[in-house]
């Protein structure tokens, strides 16, 4: 009798790429659910939106390469990149601002780069980082905590004609506002201490009133990654270190200057890009050491940026920048391989 | 119980064991005719004793150990040898080599045997005579064992003996019913290796999933000072590196054998061969093999050596429906023959059937998305993806310098990958390609040193030719020195030549 003959192993684990995308996608829906609450329906919107508009882009990406459209399309890492982005959205953003934002993350940062796997930069932060540098006016124009669980919400009619008929006779303007991290780097230029800025009405317990309940989402739903391993533990490890260490270390020498380490560690996207954004394998760093200093470097720029730089917030580039180093990191964190002397 | 030193990543893997290992050891039948490889170890392939036409005994050597790493084979049953040939032998290409074949004459007759007291040998006699016995390593790699028996040339006398019954591949379950039905002989033949190593301590490790194994062994042992260590069920604890470190704490250099980390680790398997070629005069002619998967009754068969594994699957009661693939060793190392019709060897440890049921899928590969889950695993403790990375842009170089020659291709990292890439593959793929390299290398300067002598040679033949000349022609030189002046002509130019230079 003849046999098929196919190399070894012959047992495969249950496991794939659509799975572990799937599980990103189910961690995020805490911190979802809390940006709902405290923002509304914009955020629902902005989601789907960049969903459809992202599997439409992927699959025009596709079929331009010649790959086969279902393999690929089922592996949800274009759901991924449209959802790590959308969140970062300003909920009432513009239909255009979220197209704009996911056409330049999946036609060009993704398939121009050679699509999954091949993209040096993390597609959902070069959108980001798109329409931050070209609209900035309509990417600061964040709500002020109207959501869903809160007393004058917009509903989601008034939500969806925002977004894709502009705000005729509704008013934005009373709606949206600063954002803390933007209320503090404009006060604290203006010469006011940090404990006079954080009585302001946008600060809740730790940081940013509902933000922090949408980063404790995210917190929950990155702890669950990690656990899973799903993300590994090396790149929240080392970004959260980063960051106490650079923020203990400047609030330690004046503290009405600078922000305590934990207001830093719960304030903008420091959480969601922890466990979320810097832990996209495809470009950080793959050794143990190298996801460390990965992460650890993009803490350190994160405050770099918040203190010292033009943005209020820095993640994005952070990742972006720590992103161009993962190459030499691996090859420089090698570890140590069975029977090899010590490096 | 003495501490455990795990090793960096492994598997938990399926375990289907209870398959095979209910039922005791049965013996295998005698098959009409019998197709004995004389390539069944690593090293030199053994020079045929016999020709076609020549009756054989059972346990009479027919093929000779050719150089000091190479193993004698043996006539597994009495009979006519009808063919010294080309035939197919189980092995990843489906190439065939140099086997005997014989007509079995059904009556089994044994060459005389001669049990020998090994106390009274000489070292070298005895280890002559575990060569002479074909005995070679039955854990797979077929390693000849009375070369690791041998110390000389080191130094330092050895820390650990070890014997390997840890069987941690899925379905195999050889080893675990030879421990628990023959147990003593097991230790008997360890006891004739610890002879002849006398190594500090001996220990013994077996998985955890194993405690009848372990009860007979522990039972066995009593009265020596042998321990037996059970380890956990984590694959490839079995891979003989990964053991010595679970054991001793030892890690074996990357270019080194575990004997430099003071350790000689043999499978159980090997152990008993020892004790039946020590005891009874018996040479490996015979062995356990699991047969599993999708045939009609699992177990664990006694067979000669040369019988076709067709036989096999028909004294285990034939196929089940749907079988894709019949696999030599487990499902995570062993290789797909291509036929039953492949002979039973020395390494051949287990013969699954796999179905649909036993197999993955054969799913799309996707691209590498750098997860890392492949490192996790990886017991060498490498880098498969970025091994990956360079076998796949055939930078063979840069996979060399990433150690790729430390994967010992026991498939953790194609067992875990999200995308499905047959890492293991690659690797197979870019080592071959390296030592074609070399053997090319190797060739071309053996061409340019042929070539460099071949010139020279002709150079002192024409040396030589003119020297006779010189001789048969006396006179001539005599002429030399009028001839002078006419040479010396252009001599100043070369004087001021040579002025310049100085």
């Amino acid at each position: 009798m003849r046999f098929k003959t196919v190399t070894s192993p012959h047992i495969l684990q249950q496991n794939s790429v659509g799975q572990v995308m799937r599980r990103v996608l189910y961690a995020m829906v805490p911190g979802i659910a809390a940006l709902v609450w405290f923002f509304g329906w914009g955020v629902l919107i902005n989601l789907a939106l960049a969903t459809v508009v992202a599997l439409g882009a992927e699959a025009v990406m596709l079929s331009i390469r010649g790959k086969p459209l279902a393999l690929h399309l089922g592996d949800y890492s274009a759901v991924v990149t449209a959802w790590l982005l959308a969140v970062a959205l300003p909920p009432l953003a513009p239909w255009w601002l979220t197209m704009i934002g996911v056409l330049a993350a999946i036609v060009v940062a993704k398939h121009l780069y050679g699509g999954l796997g091949y993209n040096p930069f993390n597609p959902a932060m070069i959108g980001y980082v798109v329409l931050l540098i070209s609209f900035p006016r309509e990417m600061s124009a964040w709500l002020i905590p109207h959501g869903i669980g809160q007393p004058h919400a917009l509903s989601l009619l008034d939500s969806l004609q925002i977004i894709f008929g502009g705000a005729g006779s509704l008013p934005v303007d009373a709606l949206t506002g600063a954002t803390p991290l933007d209320v503090l780097r404009t006060r604290l230029g203006l010469g006011q201490t940090v404990t006079d800025i954080r009585n302001s009405p946008v600060f809740g317990v730790v940081a940013g009133q509902g933000w922090e309940w949408a980063t404790a989402g995210f917190l929950a739903g990155g702890l669950w990654l990690v656990y899973t391993r799903t993300a590994a533990w090396q790149i929240p490890a080392g970004l959260l270190g980063g960051l106490v260490v650079m923020s203990t270390t400047f609030y330690l020498i004046d503290p009405q200057h600078y922000a305590p380490p934990w207001f830093h560690i719960w304030s903008g996207a420091v959480i969601f890009g922890a466990f979320f954004i810097a832990t996209d394998p495809v470009t950080a760093s793959t050794t143990p050491r190298g996801r460390l200093i990965y992460g650890a470097g993009i803490g350190i720029l994160i405050y770099i940026i918040r203190g010292f730089g033009g943005y209020p917030d820095g993640v994005a580039f952070s990742v972006l920048l720590m992103n161009i180093a993962a190459p030499t990191l691996d090859l420089y964190t090698r570890p140590r391989v069975f029977g090899e002397k010590q490096l | 119980m003495s501490a455990l030193f795990p090793f960096h990543g492994g598997l938990k893997t399926v375990r289907h064991k209870t398959e095979s290992n209910q039922t005791p050891i049965q013996a295998g039948i005698l098959p009409p005719r019998l197709t004995v490889p004389l390539r069944q170890h690593i090293g030199a392939i053994a020079k045929p004793l016999v020709q076609p036409g020549d009756r054989v005994l059972k346990g009479q050597m027919i093929g000779q150990p050719d150089g000091y790493i190479s193993a004698a084979i043996h006539a597994p049953t009495s009979g006519v040898v009808s063919a010294v040939d080309q035939q197919p032998v189980p092995h990843p290409s489906g190439l065939s080599d140099l086997c005997v074949t014989i007509e079995s004459d059904g009556e089994d007759r044994w060459i005389d045997r001669e049990p020998v007291d090994y106390h009274r040998l000489h070292p070298s006699e005895l280890r002559q005579t575990i060569r002479n016995a074909g005995v070679v390593g039955l854990g797979g790699a077929g390693f000849p064992s009375a070369v690791k028996l041998n110390l000389a040339g080191r130094s330092e006398p050895l820390a650990t003996l070890m014997l390997n019954g840890a069987e941690c591949e899925p379905w195999i379950t050889c080893d675990d019913r030879l421990m628990r039905e023959r147990a003593a002989e097991i230790v008997a033949g360890l006891q004739i290796m610890a002879h002849l190593l006398g190594p500090a301590e001996v220990l013994i490790g077996i998985e955890d999933d194993k405690p009848e194994a372990i009860a007979a062994m522990t039972a066995a042992c009593a009265g020596t000072s042998y321990e037996v260590r059970p380890v956990p069920t984590r694959y490839p604890s079995g891979s003989v590196k990964q053991l010595v470190k679970l054991l001793t704490g030892r890690e074996t250099p990357v270019d080194g054998l575990p004997v430099d980390v003071g350790v000689q680790c043999f499978n159980v398997a090997t152990a008993y061969t020892v004790y039946r070629a020590i005891h009874c005069g018996e040479p490996v002619i015979s062995r356990v093999v699991t047969v599993t998967g999708q045939v009609h009754r699992p177990g664990n068969l006694e067979v000669l050596i040369g019988t076709p594994f067709a036989e096999l699957i028909k004294q285990c009661g034939g196929y089940r429906d749907g079988v894709e693939r019949l696999i030599m060793g487990g499902p995570m190392m062993g290789f797909a023959l291509h036929s039953d019709e492949a002979p039973v060897t020395k390494a051949a440890n287990c013969l699954l059937a796999a179905g649909p049921a036993e197999l993955a899928a054969e799913l799309p590969v996707l691209p590498c998305i750098r997860c890392g889950a492949c490192m996790d695993v990886c017991p060498a403790n490498l880098l498969p993806q970025q091994l990956y990375w360079h076998a796949r842009a055939k930078e063979f170089d840069q996979a060399r310098d990433c150690h790729l020659f430390s994967c010992i291709e026991c498939g953790c990292c194609s067992h875990v990958c999200p995308s499905h890439i047959p890492l293991v593959q690659y690797y197979r793929y870019a080592k071959n390609e390296i030592w074609a390299q070399e053997k090319e290398k190797q060739r071309a300067e053996q061409a340019r040193q042929r070539h460099q002598a071949r010139m020279e040679r002709l150079e002192r033949e024409k040396q030589e030719r003119e020297a006779k000349l010189r001789q048969k022609a006396p006179v001539r030189t005599e002429v030399v020195p009028h001839l002078d002046p006419l040479i010396s002509v252009p001599s100043p130019t070369k004087g001021e030549g040579s002025g310049q230079v100085g």
